[in-house]
């Protein structure tokens, strides 16, 4: 079975936003659409959106970490936003694991924004009806985008590459490999949701400099006669010993 | 969480119509086996189911207040197999139906003896009907309640005591209001349902008050470092992303100050309960003026308990939300 | 589920995708636009362009919101009689109107005085054509943003090492180990930096940042270096000192491609005092180095002119010449000057541990020399050697406006240049790479002209009017050193102030110092706002009025596509079209958009039609060159010479035959030449069915060691880029600095400045870098404002221009000062409260928000986010002027020194405004106080043919619906 989901690399997400205006672009005109605005020029401008990118700060001055965290709805294998939805209109695709709303059968009573733990889910003050990150489900299966644009419009976006599209339960998925491989994990594990998505978390490069990389046969100061060093006038033990 | 008004009178009225039913069918009840004065004809039991309908009609009305699209709301009845929400939708009117029928059998006082039961009493429509609304009552109440005890993640709703102060609030709104209703057109009932009143709501203060015992002492569970998969003490949000609100930032925040929620909860223990045992204990309800203002303070008392019980629901996606820049 | 099927479009709907150049920012990425039915839908990244390889920015997904903003102009629009500027109350007009007003206004200046006449521009990309209509018409007053941008990394790296970050060059990421970004937020090189960090990363690299501030970039550095602003100069000359000491520099790369071994004279008694020694006079007066100056060589022990076949020079020493003169190697006198500069000396001034400090100067050179990389391209130097491989010292750097934008800047970023010279990092793998046309001789070769005359009635200038001084008689000054060009740029106050002083254009042209002037033009810049210091006073000046009632900047021109702050005090106003509507080229002749690999340029096609009367400015300058018969514009006979823009694009020659067009694609008659050739009639379009991108990758050995690189240097020449092929070593030490210097102790035959700038000039003009405080600090009680305060620019917004795009600004719909926590609770300041940041020079009340990102002794915020209320058809009560503001009331554009000189708050060397010099302190807002953004000013009201805005957004899927709810 499959499992579509993105794998949001923090170790060179950037915080650029790219993907939150890239998503409402693609979703504003696309089927999911409209994704209203309110006041779109006026006091507290507010719209919907599917993709939000949060900053946090990590530790206390100076050993700060800037964290940028985009969030979308994480489509949960285990999603609690589904069953509650009385209509029917919340629900998990069988063979991609997409996570959807109908917006034709939503009544608007926001309960299944109350049941996801992750806020990730957004009313449409004009249409009146939930909605959601789509997985850009009218992209993925166009037959007539090439294959190459198959993808969600957040993933193509992503300038750093951070945002990685694929089934995670096909073992040999990109998606799979790097959560595999550099330490994927979920957010709230807590609540049994198992968010499709998955975080890669910040890796770190050091360079160990070893005192023997300083004192160096090829120190250019000796050519120049400046290699340091103490001077032949100083007293030494071959003055003393035999 | 952002208290709805829709839904806080959605709660609280049908609770009421709930309770009112409950108390009407309980006195019904009490008066077969010759404990309370039987109330005859159509005086009663017709307009207090009446009265309890319209209690039930107006916290449906305001339901519709909820919904984005209400012209679709139908469509809420057909997930029953796994949504309270849409098990509530079809109790409700199914409850509604069924004080409607038990009223009309009171009021018609149609009251043929069905069949006589083995102890020798005899069953009637409104006595089946009584059974089934009580079933019902209880089962709507115990949908309105899982509506929100069943969301894991709101930790001050997850929890039996939900259901139950549904249950103790519900009907003690419900017998105060019989309290009042009898003053009107059965006064000889009113020390039994105003002392009912005042015993499930002191009941209902005891219920509550442990879940406020309960939720102060809860530990959120989830935190921002698993919100955002980060081991570390000291995290803070800096952006939320946005600046103008979204959804997010309107529906699952109250957006007062501590010392309004303390006010609001110190209000409603007083108004809900505490005032309501008081007065009912002293026998103000005996009159149709002190049994309604009793009824008034308790439920006025009970939109600010519901207010409150919103607001004290902290949802972990709000530690998405805390801070634009 | 019918409605999430796709397709997602009506059967009958037209759709199209249209490929063309992106202008949300200055990046220039390929975008390809989607239309339904004419209608802009999407706007995606073009994977088939060299520069964003198919991604996008925010910004750049946000276009759809700019093409159909309500802010938009759409009419040319006249000052209503008996209006004051500032009001925006303005009537429409026609183009013939507007044309005929402004051609004849131009005439009569031109016929007169033709520096009355200024032109600046902002953050455009034709500095091309904008600079030659300046100088066709006449006048010496024209300069882009550079400015106020980033002129001293510009000027700082090209007079060190012939080529600079920003647009001319930048790391080679794709094969550095080690990376260390010094003062960058968000750059001009937006998209494909961000690729090129990512890819970085994931081959492991280390990514060190430099910066007071961690967001953005840095936010995924391995290691923040939080340094305190404008004393990167002493961190800088620090690790210079640790790399010499502990001999990491690369010695080999230093003797052959620098002037690191090369003798200078230091004799103080003599003229030549600090001048390198040599051998012969020149025979002509041209823009190279020419290889004349002496070495002494190790294995004779006796001085040879340099690159003589097996000699190796010393680089440390002192000698004598045989005449007696004492010299020294250049690198000698750099060792000398950073003896003193310890990582312990660096600490004090910058707060970085003098350990970290080291730590890092070992990293740097460690990796650099011993993770050495080497390529199996051959190549030949300018010496005629011929090299097997091509090697490398995987350390890069990149460094924007953290170091520019300080009046120290200059001294800075030399130190830079020359610490990525001493590692051996310049033009080779892993380090900085040049893109063409750099690198250019050092100088590069243009001259501003030197000599009042150049200015004359009805005569193009003599000289282009930006260009790059070599010594003092480069300098654009009259007979007594005064100032030419009404910016003050090339005089002996700024004298390298290669992109002139935008900043100061407008003050000293209100206060007539050099001279009042009569139009004043502005092209897409938001000089009432942004891109001015101390904007408050600049709009009074602006509106300011003469004793008999007239302005004292009597005409004022915008041209502008939105309804910015600047618009409102216009007396004409031009209403551009937006990059979606025009043609536009990123013309080699200005900034392209070049790869490493090889000169690459583009353009832009129009993909809509053009709102309302909306006309691109480049038809609007062809037109008015037309009228005013500027030769550049006119046939011999006095016939218009191009019909418009595209027009003028294809047929344009610098000089008649010469080959040479604004474009370097596809030339030739049928676009078979590329960089030369004449021009192609089917030029526009070949590029756009080539992703409107021409990219000219370079044979492998002409890739690297560009400077020094025979075949490169030839294939400059051949294609014109270059007048010489000579090799062009790095400035360790810098002898056209020196020449001012000189000039300034009374030595030397050229001009000598006047006496109250001697000192200023003998200062600053140092041929070694050297730290020095900030101006403003310098001239600041720093206990009295104990903070330096910065602005950075987030990635989701261009400048001032986005807060009418409706998705870009609920991202940043207002500001607050962002103060370290601990700082502020110092202060009583709580996350949240009101504040007032106070300057010497005024006061702003905003929010303040408490970090841990940024360093104590900073405060910052997001530029240009806060607004004049009811600009950019912003409602009233918007959040951009209620909430947001802006950091520039607290800038002044001038200092005034001890001894009582009014001076611009600028790089005494470049003219660089020092927007990141000021001093400020913070209080907390008394609680009566009205919670509002302070100052606030006079609300604008929309013009006519702007569209009123919308309250509800909804696309609905066909069309742009919604209505005024
Ligand atoms: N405090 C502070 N101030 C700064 C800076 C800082 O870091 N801190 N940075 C400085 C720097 S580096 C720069 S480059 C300047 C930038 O400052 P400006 O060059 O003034 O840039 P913008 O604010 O974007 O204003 C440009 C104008 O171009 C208009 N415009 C947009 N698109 C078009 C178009 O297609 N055609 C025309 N004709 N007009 C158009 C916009 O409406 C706007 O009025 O700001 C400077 N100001
Ligand atoms: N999204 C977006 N992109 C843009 C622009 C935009 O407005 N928006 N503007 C474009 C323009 S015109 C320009 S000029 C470029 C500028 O590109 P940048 O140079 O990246 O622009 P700034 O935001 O000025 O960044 C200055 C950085 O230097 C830091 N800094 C300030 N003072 C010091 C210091 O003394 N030392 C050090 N080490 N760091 C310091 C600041 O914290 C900030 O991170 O960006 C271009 N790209
Ligand atoms: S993230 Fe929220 S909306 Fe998305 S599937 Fe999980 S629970 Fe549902
Ligand atoms: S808002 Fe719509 S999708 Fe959500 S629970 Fe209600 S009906 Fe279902
Ligand atoms: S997958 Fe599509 S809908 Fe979801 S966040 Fe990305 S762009 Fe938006
Ligand atoms: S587009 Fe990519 S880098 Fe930018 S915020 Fe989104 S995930 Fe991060
Ligand atoms: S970086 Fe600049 S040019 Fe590139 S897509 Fe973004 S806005 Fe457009
Ligand atoms: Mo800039």
């Amino acid at each position: 079975m499959t499992q579509l989901a993105l794998v949001i690399d923090l170790n060179v997400c950037v915080g650029c936003h790219a993907c939150v205006t890239s998503c409402k672009e693609w979703n504003t005109s696309g089927s999911a659409g409209p994704m209203t605005d309110l006041n779109p020029y006026g006091k507290d401008p507010t719209g919907t959106f599917f993709n939000r990118v949060q900053t946090f700060e990590v530790g206390e001055f100076p050993n700060t970490e800037t964290v940028h965290f985009p969030k979308s709805c994480l489509h949960c294998e285990d999603p609690p936003c589904v069953p509650v939805c009385p209509t029917g209109a919340s629900y998990k695709r069988k063979e991609d694991g997409i996570v959807l709303v109908d917006y034709d059968k939503c009544i608007g009573c926001k309960y299944c924004s109350w049941a996801c733990p992750y806020g990730v889910r957004e009313f449409d003050e004009d249409q009146k009806v939930m909605k959601k990150c789509t997985l850009c489900v009218d992209r993925i299966y166009d037959a007539r985008l090439p294959e190459a644009d198959r993808k969600p419009a957040c993933v193509k976006a992503c300038p750093p590459g951070a945002r990685l599209f694929g089934d995670i339960h096909d073992p040999d998925s990109v998606v799979s490999r790097a959560i595999r491989e550099e330490g994927g994990y979920p957010l709230m594990p807590e609540w049994g949701t198992h968010p499709s998505n998955h975080y890669l978390p910040r890796r770190k490069t050091r360079i160990r400099i070893h005192e023997d990389e300083l004192v160096r046969a090829d120190n250019p100061l000796r050519v120049d006669r400046q290699q340091p060093g103490p001077s032949k006038a100083e007293p030494t033990m071959d003055d003393f010993s035999w | 969480m952002h208290p709805a008004f829709s839904v806080i009178f959605l709660t609280t009225l049908i609770g009421a119509g709930q309770g009112l039913f409950l108390a009407l069918f309980t006195a019904q009840t009490y008066a077969a086996f010759d404990l309370l004065p039987a109330q005859t004809g159509p005086g009663f039991y017709g307009p207090g189911s009446l009265l309890a309908l319209a209690f039930l009609a107006a916290g449906l009305l305001a339901s519709f207040f909820h919904l984005g699209r209400p012209e679709r709301a139908w469509r809420a009845a057909t997930q029953w197999r796994t949504s309270w929400l849409s098990r509530e939708v079809i109790v409700l009117p199914a409850f509604m139906g069924t004080v409607f029928l038990y009223g009309l059998a009171h009021w018609l006082d149609w009251r043929p003896v069905l069949l006589v039961l083995p102890s020798g009493l005899p069953v009637d429509p409104t006595a089946v009907l009584g059974v089934a609304g009580t079933v019902l009552a209880f089962l709507l109440f115990v949908c309105t309640g899982m509506v929100y005890a069943c969301l894991r993640f709101l930790r001050e709703w997850h929890t039996p005591l939900t259901v139950i102060n549904f249950v103790l609030l519900g009907g003690a709104s419900g017998f105060t209001l019989a309290a009042g209703l009898a003053a009107v057109a059965a006064p000889a009932l009113v020390p039994f349902f105003a002392g009912w009143a005042a015993i499930i709501t002191f009941l209902g203060l005891v219920g509550r008050g442990a879940s406020l015992w309960r939720n102060r002492r809860l530990r959120p569970g989830s935190t921002v470092q698993s919100a955002i998969g980060v081991k570390h003490p000291r995290i803070v949000q800096r952006s939320q992303g946005f600046m103008g609100g979204s959804f997010n930032t309107r529906e699952f925040f109250h957006g007062r100050t501590g010392a309004w929620l303390k006010g609001v909860k110190w209000g409603f223990l007083l108004a809900a309960f505490v005032v309501p045992t008081l007065l009912l204990g002293a026998g103000t309800a005996g009159g149709v003026g002190g049994a309604l203002f009793v009824f008034i303070v308790q439920y006025a008392g009970l939109i600010a308990e519901r207010w409150y019980f919103f607001a004290e629901a902290n949802h972990p996606q709000n530690l998405y939300y805390r801070s634009m820049a | 589920m019918q409605r999430l099927a796709p397709p997602p479009h009506s059967e009958d709907a037209v759709l199209e995708v249209k490929k063309t150049t992106c202008y949300m920012c200055a990046c220039r990425c390929g975008i390809r636009v989607h239309l339904r039915d004419g209608q802009v839908r999407y706007i995606d990244g073009n994977p088939d362009h060299p520069l964003n390889q198919g991604v996008i920015c925010a910004k750049g997904s946000s276009g759809i919101m700019k093409q159909y903003s309500p802010a938009r102009l759409t009419r040319p629009l006249r000052r209503k009689a008996g209006a004051e500027r500032g009001e925006g109350a303005f009537e429409p007009i026609s183009w013939e109107e507007a044309f005929s007003v402004l051609a004849e206004r131009l005439a009569r200046i031109r016929a007169t005085d033709p520096k009355k006449f200024a032109l600046f521009t902002g953050r455009d990309q034709m500095q091309a054509l904008t600079g030659l209509f300046a100088r066709q018409f006449g006048t010496p007053n024209y300069a882009a943003h550079g400015g106020f941008c980033s002129v001293n990394m510009a000027a700082g790296l090209i007079y060190t090492i012939g080529g600079s970050f920003w647009e001319f060059g930048g790391p080679d990421l794709d094969r550095a180990k080690l990376f260390v970004m010094i003062g960058t937020a968000e750059d001009h090189h937006s998209n494909p930096l961000k690729i090129a960090l990512s890819k970085f990363k994931r081959q492991g690299g280390r990514f060190v940042s430099i910066n007071p501030v961690r967001t953005g970039y840095s936010a995924i550095a391995d290691e923040w270096v939080p340094i305190r602003p404008g004393t990167d100069g002493a961190f800088l000359l620090a690790v210079i000192h640790e790399i010499i000491d502990k001999g990491l520099y690369d010695r080999e790369f230093l003797v052959q491609y620098s002037n690191a071994g090369e003798l200078v004279n230091v004799d103080e008694a003599n003229d030549e005092f600090g001048m390198f020694v040599r051998t012969e006079v020149p025979e002509e007066e041209a823009c190279y180095d020419p290889q004349d100056k002496l070495w002494w060589d190790r294995n004779t022990n006796r001085p040879v002119v340099t690159h003589t076949p097996g000699a190796d020079p010393f680089l440390l020493g002192d000698f004598r010449l045989h005449d007696g003169t004492p010299v020294k190697p250049a690198f000698q006198l750099l060792q000398e000057r950073v003896k003193d500069y310890t990582p312990e000396w660096a600490s004090q001034i910058t707060g970085i541990p003098a350990d970290t400090i080291r730590r890092l100067a070992h990293e740097m050179g460690v990796v650099a020399r011993d993770q050495r990389i080497e390529l199996p391209v051959a190549w030949t130097d300018a010496w005629g050697r011929e090299h097997d491989t091509v090697t490398g010292n995987p350390v890069a750097f990149h460094a924007m406006r953290g170091l520019a934008a300080h009046s120290n800047g200059f001294q800075t970023i030399r130190a830079l240049g020359i610490l990525m010279s001493i590692l051996g990092t310049i033009d080779r793998p892993g380090g900085f790479r040049h893109k063409v046309p750099f690198p250019r001789p050092i100088p590069p070769c243009a001259r501003p002209p030197n000599d009042p005359r150049a200015v004359r009635p009805n005569t193009p200038l003599d000289g282009m009017p930006l260009g790059w001084p070599a010594d003092p008689d480069d300098l654009f000054v009259d007979g007594e050193g005064k100032p030419v060009r009404i910016d003050k740029g090339f005089s002996w106050e700024y004298p390298l102030s290669v992109h002139g002083l935008m900043h100061n254009a407008i003050t000293n042209a209100w206060r007539g110092d050099p001279y009042r002037i009569d139009t004043l033009l502005i092209f897409m810049a938001n000089m009432a706002w942004n891109s001015t210091m101390n904007a408050v006073e600049v709009r009074k000046m602006l509106n300011d009025k003469d004793e008999d009632g007239e302005y004292r900047i009597p005409f004022i021109v915008v041209a502008d596509a939105f309804h910015s702050e600047m618009t409102a005090f216009a007396d004409l106003i031009l209403p551009d079209t937006t990059y979606l509507e025009r043609h536009d080229v990123m013309s080699i002749l200005d900034r392209p958009i070049s790869e490493f690999d090889g000169p690459v340029d583009s353009v832009r096609v129009p993909v809509v039609p053009p709102t309302g009367e909306c006309k691109p400015f480049q038809d609007v300058l062809i037109e008015l060159g037309s009228r005013l018969k500027l030769p550049a514009f006119t046939t011999k006979d006095g016939q218009r010479k191009f019909r418009d823009y595209p027009d003028f694009i294809v047929n344009f020659e610098t000089e008649p035959g010469s080959g040479i067009g604004f474009l370097a694609g596809w030339r030739g008659k049928g676009g078979e030449k590329s960089m030369r050739g004449e021009p192609n009639p089917s030029q526009w379009e070949m590029y756009q069915k080539h992703d409107c991108v021409f990219h000219y990758e370079l044979p492998k050995s002409y890739q690297y060691m560009r400077n020094w690189n025979r075949g490169y240097l030839e294939w400059s020449q051949r294609n014109r880029i270059t007048r010489y092929a000579e090799p062009i070593p790095i400035h360790i030490y810098s002898e056209v600095l020196m020449r001012f210097r000189q000039a300034a102790r009374g030595k030397g035959f050229s001009r000598k400045p006047p006496e109250h700038l001697r000192k200023r000039v003998e200062t600053y003009f140092d041929p070694l870098p050297f730290y020095y405080d900030p101006l403003e600090a310098e001239l600041t009680d720093r206990q009295k404002y104990p903070l330096a305060a910065i602005t950075q620019r987030p990635m989701a917004m261009y400048h001032s221009w986005d807060s009418q795009n409706a998705w870009l600004r609920q991202i940043h719909a207002h500001n607050y000062l962002f103060v370290n926590s601990h700082t502020a609770r110092v202060a009583g300041i709580g996350d949240g409260d009101w504040i007032w940041v106070e300057s010497q020079w005024g006061r702003v009340r905003c929010m303040a928000r408490h970090s841990e990102a940024v360093e104590p002794g900073t405060v910052w915020t997001w530029n240009a986010i806060g607004k004049a209320r009811g600009a950019w058809n912003l409602a009233e009560d918007a959040n951009e002027s209620r909430r947001g503001f802006l950091l520039n009331h607290l800038i002044s554009e001038e200092l005034h020194t001890r001894d009582g000189a009014t001076v611009s708050n600028s790089d005494p060397v470049t003219g660089q405004a020092a927007w990141y010099d000021v001093r400020v302190r913070i209080v907390k807002a008394d609680p009566g106080e009205p919670e509002e953004t302070s100052p606030q000013f006079p609300a604008l009201k929309p013009y006519p043919g702007m569209e009123v805005r919308k309250g509800i957004l909804a696309y609905l899927g066909r069309k742009l619906g919604g209505g005024g709810r």
